[in-house]
């Protein structure tokens, strides 16, 4: 029994360092880059991703069985645009201000390669709750990496956290246009790697 | 194979079908609630706000109370640095612009969308007198531009211009009011 628990356990926790989608596993690369201005918008667009990659894992694992497998990525691809569809209905009538500064990007969470890549290489092997796991961790591990590089490329480009400014001034700016984005992902995965090869 | 992807694509069809009508209501009511703040934001209070009219492609709203119109709010697009820059743009009857506000912009973050906080920039505007020259100083006008963000500046006094000349030349046509 508790080695079951920790089983489910580590399913959810090997998304955070060992199968971190934006560090290890390099999977959805453009929201990464793009949405990370700031660490508010990175942390809204990991949960996005998190709520989509859930649901979509679940319903996954339910209907892989009976999918044939010539048709599975048109059925996959219909199944978390649903998803991604309903989250931007939602966000609009009850969040406009978060759907303000993200709607653009909530489109493109079809095409993250994180969510098909679940579906494809976990979801539709393993059961729903395992599934369900599984896109928690993933999900987690992702809006962590996301808010580290919104919070970096804050502070180095507005001299601030989450919206508080403790450094006057206009910061560089770089930092919040694309190269800092590239600078900042690139550091971050150094670290990273050079952590995980230690340990 | 075709049976399970219809059945795949109806059912996912419903689901949408089902949410759309749920939040259909919700997001009216969000752009609208934007909508009338956005225009309070830029008019002087205690006039009765008219239902949205549209004339010579701006769309606006007049806000009037028992002593004749208080003022015009003018709803304005021009062309970015990042896309469309719409503005509302409160404007009084004798053309001075009492404030302006962003309805949506796609400007760079941390240079262009500073239209929307950069206190400097966006306070100019609250009664923009109607004798000022609408152009950015570079352009020889009156408008101080945001630092590094000359063509965001550019076309959001722009966008402010054309409202104030669509302003001008309604109020022309109906004999001053």
């Amino acid at each position: 029994m508790e080695d079951l628990e920790m089983s489910k356990w580590s399913l959810v926790t090997k998304g955070f360092i060992k199968d971190n989608p934006t560090f290890v596993l390099v999977l959805g690369m453009c929201p990464t880059l793009a949405t990370t201005t700031s660490a508010m918008n990175g942390l809204e667009m990991g949960l996005a991703t998190l709520f989509v990659l859930v649901l979509s894992n679940i319903a996954i694992s339910l209907i892989a069985p009976v999918v044939p497998d010539k048709v599975h990525i048109p059925v996959y691809i219909v199944v978390i645009a649903t998803f991604v569809t309903v989250l931007q209905l939602l966000m609009q009538a009850f969040v406009p201000s978060v759907y303000a500064t993200l709607g653009l990007f909530i489109p493109l969470i079809v095409v993250n390669c994180i969510v098909l890549g679940r579906a494809e290489a976990y979801a539709n092997s393993h059961n729903a709750l395992d599934s369900a796991l599984d896109g928690l961790g993933i999900g987690i591990g992702f809006t962590m990496s996301l808010t580290v590089i919104g919070i970096i490329r804050e502070i180095l480009g507005s001299g601030s956290v989450f919206g508080w400014k403790f450094i006057p001034g206009d910061g560089i700016l770089a930092f919040v246009m694309a190269p800092g984005a590239f600078m900042v992902l690139g550091y971050l995965m150094v670290l990273f790697n050079k952590y995980l090869r230690h340990s | 194979m075709v049976l399970c992807l219809t059945a795949v694509c109806l059912f996912c069809g419903a689901i949408l079908g089902i949410v759309n009508a749920v939040t259909e209501k919700p997001i009216a009511e969000a752009a609208h609630n934007a909508l009338v703040a956005s225009i309070a934001q830029v008019l002087p209070e205690g006039g009765e706000i008219s239902d949205a009219n549209i004339s010579d492609g701006f769309e606006y709203y007049t806000s009037t109370s028992e002593d004749g119109v208080i003022g015009y709010a003018v709803k304005s697009s021009t062309i970015g640095f990042g896309g469309t820059l719409t503005l509302m743009v409160g404007i009084l009857p004798d053309g001075t612009v009492y404030n302006t506000s962003v309805l949506a912009h796609s400007e760079t973050p941390g240079l262009g969308a500073k239209c929307t906080s950069d206190e400097k920039f966006t306070s100019q505007w609250e009664g923009f007198a109607s004798d000022k020259v609408l152009k950015v100083k570079k352009d020889g006008g009156d408008v101080d531009a945001i630092t590094a963000s000359t063509i965001t500046s550019r076309a959001y006094t722009l966008a402010v211009a054309n409202a104030v000349e669509f302003v001008k030349s309604m109020n022309g046509g109906l004999g001053n009011e």
